[in-house]
């Protein structure tokens, strides 16, 4: 099973290069574009034939490694 | 083989032919690849060899000359200071951050295949003017490419320089220079001797990234150049930080031989020339080469340039060790050959023989050129200039503050603060000064390190171009204190196989060898990049160079800024009517015209032994050498550049028969601005005159102004510069960074 | 005394480390591989600079699952004292032996530069040689040294005279723009509440001799040798 996983600073904490990345596309001419949130992606081979187990082992890798939940967020999609 | 596959690997028929003879038979498309990259003009120097050979590379102190991986000059204690600069022009411009990254990680392994430790990076960057937003991009990526790689190493950038002109818009120029330090009987050299011993292959698994790279740098660009993106490689600093640690551990203990890193050409320049380097031949099996893609063919894996990777001859018998070693770091190892006596390096793949071709005749045998050369038709026009047409200045204030806030005067501090350039704890002398000291541990000594060329001068005339960078370069060190000792060069020019660029380089080659057999300076290692040309326009002609200074007592580190109010500012050196190719006629006139400044060698050289006397004798505050922007801005960046306090002057100058601007702008060579405390200036003046130095006491430091009243002259009003110290250093500081923040 | 400088994959001031004890302060200096099992015999742990794993990832992340680092738990479970420096910092709060979390700088840019951080508490450990108040001058080299902790921690750590380090003006000012890196509260170092582990961005083994221009990073080691000079153990640490 491969899980994409993605990974966001928290709502509320300041994301400078989201902030840097918005202030870009606004000088481009895109005024509609807004509220930009930079974050990683990844995707992880899980060797588990078992939805719940698979699902059970992501999110402890989330909450283990990948994700440091003082500051970030992270969702993910299993298939 | 089809003409048009022979062509793409910008091989001409006459080289296919000589291949043919080579080997007596057509090549394989391994073999092929293989000889177009040894034979490209970036690994084989056709254009250039020939020249090379007049520069001067021996002396004293040389302990390993060009040729090897990197050059070495003994700084005693035992010890060697191991440095070399090379360029990563064509990959900055395609992808400036990993082009610029990978480029530092290629000249950093240089130095510690030899078996030193890095202590020192150093930069000079050419762009294009900064209101372009695509150089402006430029900057920033490669910036942030050289700081990612050279941070993460823990290597320090110490210093360098940048340059602006519109005539590197489409060839940027990023050459980078890095120093280590070894034990002078611990030298490591690229060599496969002894016939039996096993190669053994270790660092990052090979991809499919960088193929051709060596090719790509061997031809000019065109509109189509940025779609040669992936041929780029992307660096990966952390595995080469464990790369550099296995390597200085492997050659602590009696394992190798030889050892090389894989540069341009991969697998096939790395084989090949060792092999070649000790008379061998060398039996490789691709089978065990680590990959990171299924399904690569042998001419990707010999011709692959993936970063992180090293090849290696270890004594028979002591291949474990070596692995276990690679693997303590965590690093790919495989043992993937032995030398053999034959001369043939031959590759297998899966048992079967892929390709089998001598290894000198690819190392060194490829062609040679001695191409024609004639000077431009438009060089008459470009020193030709009339200097009655052009008025002189009026407002010297303002003109002071437009030089100032050009960005090639600018302070480049947006810049070296996002490169750490404090670790390892050795910089005596951060960047911003003339140039970087740092000390060697251990010892008492430290060495300066200097990059310079002003290729608006070499484009006036090569020649005497090449001799005002070497000058420079060693008044910079001398300057800080620093007797020169070696040199290392990285020769950016246009394509070769145009007679005008030929005639640049090869007057550039003359120039550089008159003044480094006159200052006794050997050029122990170097680099060429030719084609840095784009839809026929060519760069200016950039004999970097790149400088190391000795100095033996770290007391006598001096620094460019004023210490102390009160002191007395003495100008060394004579003003003449230098105005051609100054950056004053580039900023306030836009014009790149007339004849250089005039050197002479026997000058400048008592100039140095002048200064280092004066400084060992500890008579001297500070000595700032005059370059872009004359002595107005070398009295400006003394007041300012320090990294404490600011001060004022007050500067008296008078014009005689000069021009307002020549005095103050012009930029007359051979010229040191210093400061010494009042009790010292009468015996600093004595010495000077002793040792036929001019000198002039014009000034005192101090106060919050920089005040430069200059009297009255035969042909010329007098005229003032009256600005505040803190409105100067505002200009001055953030010129840059409120440019690049322009959206 | 017997001192620890633990070396990570990619940790890149460890040698900086060992100079500074060894060289400069006369102590013995022992370099810890990351896959060491056994921590016996030092009197106390430096986690230097550098980039850890690439800092890939997050920084400090991948470092915190070292072998070492459950010595390293067990050794400031037992009172011992622990520096982090930089990337030596940044470990530790991913390991969890002080609170809060690394943000990459405000300005985006990897910054190295000096900079005033003001000692706010001179009755720890790590401060003891300083003056209450007194303004330091230590450089940084960070591209991730934004504090970040929640409101609730950050009170408590306030209370508790846990902020040992803030950036300063040359004058001793907590401004805004005396902040190089958007750090929360201007914090440049913090202690965790038994006084025995302190992590702080600046570097002051990098101004720590008279030669490079500045030693006022030397005041950081000399209270650490004090201290343990004194009873082998840290002080205790007095709020306020």
């Amino acid at each position: 099973m491969k899980a994409k996983i993605h990974i966001t600073l928290k709502q509320g904490i300041l994301d400078p290069q989201g902030k840097a990345i918005e202030h870009a596309l606004g000088s481009l001419g895109f005024k509609n574009a807004g509220n930009v949130r930079v974050g990683k992606y990844m995707e992880v081979d899980v060797n588990e034939t078992d939805k719940a187990k698979a699902d059970a082992a992501v999110k402890a890798m989330c909450e283990k490694l990948l994700a440091n939940t003082i500051v970030e967020e992270y969702r993910y999609e299993l298939g | 083989m089809t003409k048009d596959l022979i062509a793409q690997h910008n091989l001409t028929d006459e080289e296919y032919q000589k291949i043919v003879g080579i080997l007596g038979r057509e090549p394989n498309i391994t073999e092929l690849g293989m000889f177009s990259v040894m034979w490209s003009e970036h690994c084989s120097y056709k254009s250039s060899r020939v020249h090379l050979r007049k520069l001067p590379t021996t002396g004293p102190r040389v302990v390993q000359g060009p040729g090897e991986n990197a050059g070495a000059v003994d700084i005693g204690d035992g010890l060697c200071a191991v440095f070399k600069m090379e360029s990563h022009n064509h990959p900055s411009f395609i992808e400036p951050y990993q082009g610029a990254a990978t480029g530092v990680g290629g000249i950093l392994r240089d130095i510690f295949t030899m078996g030193a430790r890095p202590i020192a990076l150093l930069d000079a960057l050419r762009f294009g003017g900064l209101d372009h937003a695509k150089n402006r991009h430029l900057v920033k990526g490669v910036v942030a490419g050289i700081a990612g790689y050279g941070n993460c190493m823990g290597v320090p950038t110490v210093g360098g320089e940048i340059v602006f002109n519109d005539i590197y818009s489409q060839n940027p120029l990023v050459n980078v220079f890095c120093l280590g330090i070894a034990h002078k009987d611990k030298i490591f050299l690229g060599t496969a001797a002894g016939i039996g011993n096993p190669v053994i292959y270790f660092g990052s698994k090979t991809g499919r990234d960088g193929i051709h790279g060596a090719t790509m740098a061997s031809d000019s660009f065109d509109d189509q150049s940025e779609q040669k993106r992936p041929t780029v490689q992307v660096g990966d600093p952390f595995t080469e930080k464990l790369l550099l640690e296995a390597c200085l551990e492997l050659m602590a203990g009696d394992l190798l031989v030889g050892i090389q890193d894989m540069g341009a050409a991969g697998l096939t320049s790395s084989s090949c020339e060792m092999a070649s380097r000790a008379g061998n031949g060398m039996d490789l099996d691709l089978t065990d080469v680590p990959r990171r893609e299924p399904g690569m063919t042998p001419y990707e894996l010999m011709l692959s340039e993936s970063q992180e990777r090293m090849l290696m001859v270890a004594q028979a018998g002591k291949e474990d060790e070596c692995i276990r070693i690679c693997k303590k770091w965590d690093l790919d190892v495989a043992v993937v050959g032995r030398v053999t006596g034959d001369g043939i390096l031959r590759v297998r793949d899966q048992g079967k023989v892929v390709a089998e071709i001598p290894a000198k005749s690819l190392a060194d045998d490829g062609p040679r050129y001695e191409r024609p050369y004639s000077p431009p038709a438009y060089q008459d026009m470009l020193t030709n200039l009339n200097y009655d047409a052009l008025p002189d200045v009026k407002d010297a204030n303002a003109a002071l503050l437009s030089l100032l806030e050009s960005p090639t005067i600018a302070s480049k501090r947006w810049v070296y603060e996002q490169y750490d350039h404090m670790v390892r704890t050795n910089t005596m002398i951060r960047p911003g000064s003339d140039a970087a000291v740092v000390r060697i541990k251990g010892t008492n000594k430290a060495l300066a390190m200097t990059v310079d060329c002003n290729s608006r001068y070499c484009l006036l005339h090569p020649y005497e171009g090449a001799r005002l960078a070497v000058a420079e370069a060693a008044r910079n060190l001398v300057c800080s204190g620093a007797e020169p000792i070696g040199l290392t060069d990285c020769l950016n020019f246009g394509n070769p196989e145009r007679p005008d660029i030929m005639w640049q380089f090869v007057l550039a080659i003359e120039g550089l060898k008159d003044a480094c057999e006159h200052f006794k300076v050997p050029i122990v290692s170097g680099n060429v990049s030719f084609y840095n040309e784009t839809n026929g326009l060519s760069i200016y002609p950039t004999p970097m160079l790149g400088m190391v200074g000795l100095i033996e007592s770290v007391e006598h580190t001096m620094t460019q800024w004023f210490k102390q109010d009160g002191d007395v500012i003495i100008l060394l050196g004579k003003t003449k009517e230098d105005l051609g190719g100054s950056e004053y006629l580039k900023v306030l006139h836009h014009r790149e015209q007339g004849s250089p400044p005039f050197l002479s060698l026997e000058t400048e050289q008592s100039l140095h032994d002048f200064l280092l006397k004066v400084i060992r004798e500890g008579i001297v505050q500070s000595a700032h050498d005059c370059s872009d922007g004359g002595l107005a801005v070398a009295l400006v960046e003394s007041c300012i550049s320090g990294p404490a306090e600011r001060r004022g002057a007050v500067v008296r100058l008078s014009l005689d028969a000069l021009r307002r601007d020549a005095l103050l702008f012009g930029e007359s060579q051979s010229r040191v601005v210093l400061s010494v405390k009042p009790e010292f200036a009468d015996r600093v003046l004595k010495l000077a005159g002793d040792a036929a130095v001019p000198a002039t006491k014009i000034g005192t430091v101090g106060g919050d102004r920089v005040v430069v009243e200059v009297e009255k002259g035969q042909w010329s009003e007098g005229c003032r510069i009256d600005l505040t110290v803190d409105q100067l250093y505002d200009r001055w500081a953030f010129s840059i960074e409120r440019t690049l923040n322009q959206a | 005394m017997k001192i620890g400088v633990v070396v990570f994959p990619g940790s890149n001031c460890d040698h900086d480390c060992e100079h500074i004890f060894k060289d400069v302060l006369g102590q013995s200096v022992e370099m810890i591989w990351h896959k060491e099992s056994s921590l016996a015999g030092l009197d106390a742990i430096v986690l230097p600079g550098g980039f850890s794993y690439g800092d890939y990832l997050r920084t400090g992340a991948i470092a915190r699952f070292s072998p070492v680092m459950g010595l390293v738990k067990e050794f400031a479970k037992g009172g011992g004292m622990v520096l982090g420096i930089c990337n030596g910092f940044q470990i530790l709060l991913e390991a969890g032996l002080l609170p809060g979390a690394m943000l990459r700088n405000k300005s985006l840019h990897f910054i190295c530069k000096d900079v005033s951080v003001k000692v706010e508490n001179a009755a720890t450990a790590f401060t003891g040689a300083c003056q209450p108040g007194q303004v330091l001058k230590i450089p940084i080299a960070h591209a991730d040294g934004n504090y970040y902790t929640d409101p609730v921690t950050l009170a408590a750590m306030q209370a508790n005279a846990q902020i040992v380090l803030r950036y300063c003006t040359p004058e001793g000012k907590s401004t805004p723009e005396a902040n190089p890196n958007g750090s929360l509260d201007n914090i440049a170092g913090i202690i965790n509440a038994a006084g025995n582990v302190l992590g702080m961005m600046p570097h002051p083994e990098r101004c720590a001799e008279t030669i490079l221009g500045n030693d006022d990073g030397k005041l950081i080691f000399l209270s650490m040798l004090e201290s343990l000079k004194k009873d082998k153990k840290p002080l205790k640490m007095v709020a306020g």
